[in-house]
């Protein structure tokens, strides 16, 4: 039996499936309910000084009748008193003694940060995390992404809050920044503990077509919001990784960004993480989709082999290079598989308009010809292809060594003759 | 054969005892045309129930897209199948009818009435995937039927060209040729004997997939484009004269369908309750049958319309229906999936078997059948006897050449008019198309041959100016 627990920057959890800062870790009943579901552990909705919210505050983006594919709002930290919040706290732990509630704090000066430390300490917090991502709102006040966008503010008041805090201290990072090391980088300086990243995309979801008005609408109007959901992993996965490859960042991660399924996870994980975050699945699907996410890990371990999760964290990373270090002279062509082809031809049609037109259609059946000596090898066709294993690239052994741009350009490395390119 | 709606029989007299000058050209653009409340066709309800918006935008969107795709080479009609589901994924439905109706104007009942399952459905890449295959008709009619909810437009008269047209029947093939007449700027003339108009699709086709009044709303939606003249109950060759017709027309189109249902020839076949099929499917289409004292049913024959015959009796409540059927399963004409169907509904077969006579006294009580041996010979023994209170005489239809015969250049096979890929026949000026040119098939397929025609009569009667 694998074993899935997990130790992220001090913070112990029974498996890597944490619920994100946001609405459905709202309540104390809330979360009690996520662990009775299985959820490993819980960062507490942003606590900091309670704000009101505005009607509505949840758009989504529907990609091919998939609603919510996309998703953003505009919705603040809490909007519940303190002592309520305090109260849940010290009431979930005591219920869950073994289920982590790190508590997603935001406030402005250093005593604000002092006083609301010590009391979420003395709740029964078992870690903090310091909300400098939020893109909506708080920023506009000094706060959230306003912070995260700031290295120096960044490090100056992780360094507060590991100051004041006995517990371990992560820090959530805005990907509304061109490069994300500095800011990994200056949480660490500040002695963060770990980060914990993406928040939330500056977005606006859609428009209201008929009203011309964005989406979500308050009245009249609306305003960006933070984009989530499906769509976001990749770039939260580009900025995981960024941070794992750096030699210097030597923090834990806890990834987050449109983890939907244990698939997604096992990605976050491979590329550094070592728990992962879920917010938009579970406001579409509810808790239970937690029992995938733990069957579907537990199956995956037990198939390569992996007991710990340790075993498995980062595992991608050195795979992760800049496209200099890439050989140039690995040489694939795509191979139709004609017993598995549905004569649906989508291939023709994204090779002879969006690739380099060398897949084309034969007279008498519906089976495309790959014409080898164009195939740039793109991976157009396969993407396509509406049939598991039909098209695959197959290496072509072209009796070039490897060499990469960065190989040929330093050290006069022969590169293979050019496909494609007439 | 004539139609026996009560309602419509005082208008046809009406009409038929008028000189042509004086027949009162009925535009359907206004009509209402009375059909009775109470058809037996009523009872039944749609066997394919139409899709839901979310249901729709679904089923669309699991569309390939297929490059050149197997789906328009399925359809005679050809219509641009991918792209009008494309846009019902994107909620786009006025331009999905849009791009179904500039194909097929008899999109709408094509969507209910196809045979998709061995036409567009059939070719779908996903047979090929063990997926279902989307399911194109019913797209079809969502975006069709909206269109007609929404009273959307699409088409307009081209611009007046002087050239005048005649159709002979107002089928599908004849509207579908006279609206795309008129699109091209031709006036259009239609010549209907019968009360009613629509053709088989107003009187034959099986009501669960549709009834009458929705065929009849098809025609009014067609003849709306304008300029479309429907003449009822004029025959060609007795209120006017083929040279008449050739006088006063630039062209002339035969859409005059197939003629009454074949008999078989042996005794007893006139006794009341033996009914030809496509008679007895009018009557219960536009009329109301009194069927309480029938529990047995013999349908005679192999084909669709044998088919549809013994589905739409059982569906009726008579609970003993028997098809007889001359041949194996593998030879039958009739669609296997409509077997299939007919099949689970209830319906028993008696394969290899023929009627050798009808017996009863005042009406049909029993028929004396004999099976047959793998040579179409009867079997020694193989007599037997089947109780019968109905039966239904579905073995074809006759042709209705004898009038067009004596018309120097055209020509038949097998007693259908002879036509090229366009539609022509072998006389300058006169296509043809539907079943009296292609033997007797589906919709779509005079659908087709209608549109083909009138570009092909556009061209010849604009000579050089066609391509102008």
């Amino acid at each position: 039996m694998p074993d899935l627990r997990t130790n992220t920057g001090g913070i112990h959890s029974p498996n890597p499936f944490w619920l994100a800062s946001a609405p459905p870790a709202n309540s104390g009943l809330q979360i009690q309910r996520a662990f009775e579901a299985g959820w490993g552990g819980a960062v507490w909705k942003t606590l900091g000084i309670p704000i009101q919210n505005v009607s509505s505050r949840f758009g989504a983006h529907t990609i091919g009748g998939v609603r919510g594919a996309g998703f953003n709002n505009i919705e603040l930290i809490t909007d519940r008193s303190l002592d309520i919040n305090l109260r849940e706290i010290t009431e979930t732990k005591r219920l869950f003694p073994k289920h982590p509630i790190i508590v997603s704090l935001m406030v402005e000066t250093e005593s604000e940060w002092h006083d609301i430390i010590k009391r979420s300490i003395d709740a029964g917090a078992d870690g903090l995390e310091l909300n400098f991502g939020c893109p909506h709102g708080m920023c506009e006040r000094g706060m959230g992404s306003a912070v995260g966008q700031e290295p120096t503010v960044n490090e100056r008041i992780t360094g507060w809050a590991v100051k004041h805090s006995s517990v371990p201290v992560l820090v959530k990072l805005t990907p509304n920044v061109s490069n994300i090391v500095p800011h990994g980088m200056a949480a660490q300086r500040g002695g963060a503990h770990g980060v914990s990243l993406i928040n939330t995309i500056k977005s606006i979801i859609a428009v209201d077509i008929d009203r011309f008005v964005p989406e979500p609408r308050v009245g009249s109007m609306s305003t960006n919001g933070g984009y989530c959901g499906a769509a976001v992993k990749p770039i939260a996965l580009h900025m995981v990784a960024a941070l794992a490859r750096e030699r210097d960042f030597k923090l834990p991660i806890s990834g987050i960004g449109g983890i939907c399924n244990w698939r997604d996870a096992v990605e976050f994980i491979l590329l550094g993480a070592s728990t992962v975050q879920v917010c938009t699945e579970v406001m579409l699907r509810g808790y239970g989709v937690v029992e995938d996410m733990i069957d579907g890990l537990e199956q995956y371990m037990r198939t390569h082999d992996f007991s710990t999760i340790d075993q498995m964290v980062g595992k991608a990373v050195p795979a992760c290079g800049e496209w200099g270090e890439l050989d140039l002279n690995y040489e694939t062509v795509a191979k139709i598989d004609a017993s598995k082809c549905i004569g649906c031809q989508l291939c023709v049609a994204a090779c002879h308009d969006g690739a380099h037109q060398c897949i084309h259609p034969v007279e008498g059946t519906r089976v495309p010809t790959v014409d080898e000596s164009e195939c740039v090898g793109c991976n157009l066709c396969q993407i396509v292809c509406p049939v598991e294993g039909c098209i695959e690239l197959v290496q072509v052994d072209n009796g070039h060594a490897r060499a990469s741009w960065n190989e040929h350009v330093t050290e006069g490395k022969p590169i293979r003759p050019k496909k494609g390119a007439h | 054969m004539f139609s026996r709606l009560r309602s419509l029989a005082v208008t046809l007299s009406v009409l038929r005892s008028m000189r042509v000058p004086e027949i009162t050209s009925w535009l359907l653009s206004r009509m209402d045309l009375p059909l009775l409340a109470h058809r037996t066709e009523s009872a039944f309800s749609d066997f394919k129930l139409p899709l839901m918006r979310g249901e729709a935008i679904a089923e669309a969107t699991r569309c390939l897209f297929c490059a050149d795709a197997p789906c328009i080479a399925a359809c005679p009609t050809s219509i641009d199948i991918p792209q009008f589901i494309r846009k019902i994924s994107t909620d786009n439905v006025h331009g999905s009818a849009k791009t179904i109706f500039e194909s097929n104007i008899l999109g709408m009942s094509c969507a209910r009435v196809c045979p998709v399952e061995v036409l567009c459905v059939g070719a779908c890449v996903y047979n090929q995937l063990e997926q279902p295959p989307i399911a194109i008709g019913k797209l079809q009619r969502y975006a069709t039927d909206r269109a007609f909810a929404e009273g959307w437009e699409f088409f307009e008269a081209g611009a007046d060209t002087g050239k005048r047209v005649a159709l002979i029947g107002a089928g599908p093939a004849s509207l579908a040729a006279a609206h795309e007449l008129r699109r091209l700027g031709h006036a259009c003339t239609i010549f209907e004997k019968r009360a009613t108009v629509g053709g088989l699709n107003t009187t034959g086709v099986a009501p669960y997939k549709m009834k009458s009044d929705r065929a009849l709303t098809e025609v009014e939606w067609i003849l709306s484009i304008g300029g479309i003249e429907v003449k009822m109950g004029v025959t060609i060759g007795e209120q006017i004269s083929l040279a008449d017709l050739e006088r006063d027309f630039d062209a002339v189109f035969v859409g005059v369908g197939l003629g009454s249902d074949s008999a078989l020839g042996v005794a007893g076949e006139s006794l009341a309750g033996v009914h030809g099929a496509v008679e007895w499917i009018e009557r219960m289409k536009l009329e109301h049958l009194d069927l309480r004292a029938v529990q047995r049913v013999v349908v005679v024959g192999g084909g669709n319309t044998a088919l549809d015959a013994a589905r739409e009796s059982l569906g009726l409540g008579i609970p003993n229906v028997t098809m007889l059927y001359r041949g194996q399963r593998e030879v039958m004409s009739g669609y296997s999936h409509e077997l299939d169907a007919a099949m689970s509904e209830g319906v028993r077969i008696e394969w290899q078997s023929v009627a050798t006579s009808f017996g009863g006294g005042n009406r049909i009580e029993r028929v004396e059948c004999v099976r047959l041996d793998e040579s179409k010979r009867p079997m020694e023994g193989g007599a037997f006897v089947l109780e019968a209170d109905l039966v239904l005489m579905a073995i074809g239809q006759s042709k209705l050449h004898a009038m067009f015969a004596t018309l120097p250049g055209i020509a038949f096979d097998r007693g259908s008019i002879r036509v090229n890929a366009d539609g022509a026949t072998g006389r300058r000026g006169w296509f043809a198309g539907g079943d009296c040119a292609n033997g007797g098939k589906e919709v779509v397929y005079a659908a087709a041959e209608g549109k083909r025609a009138a570009h092909a009569m556009h061209a010849e009667m604009m000579g050089e100016h066609a391509h102008a």
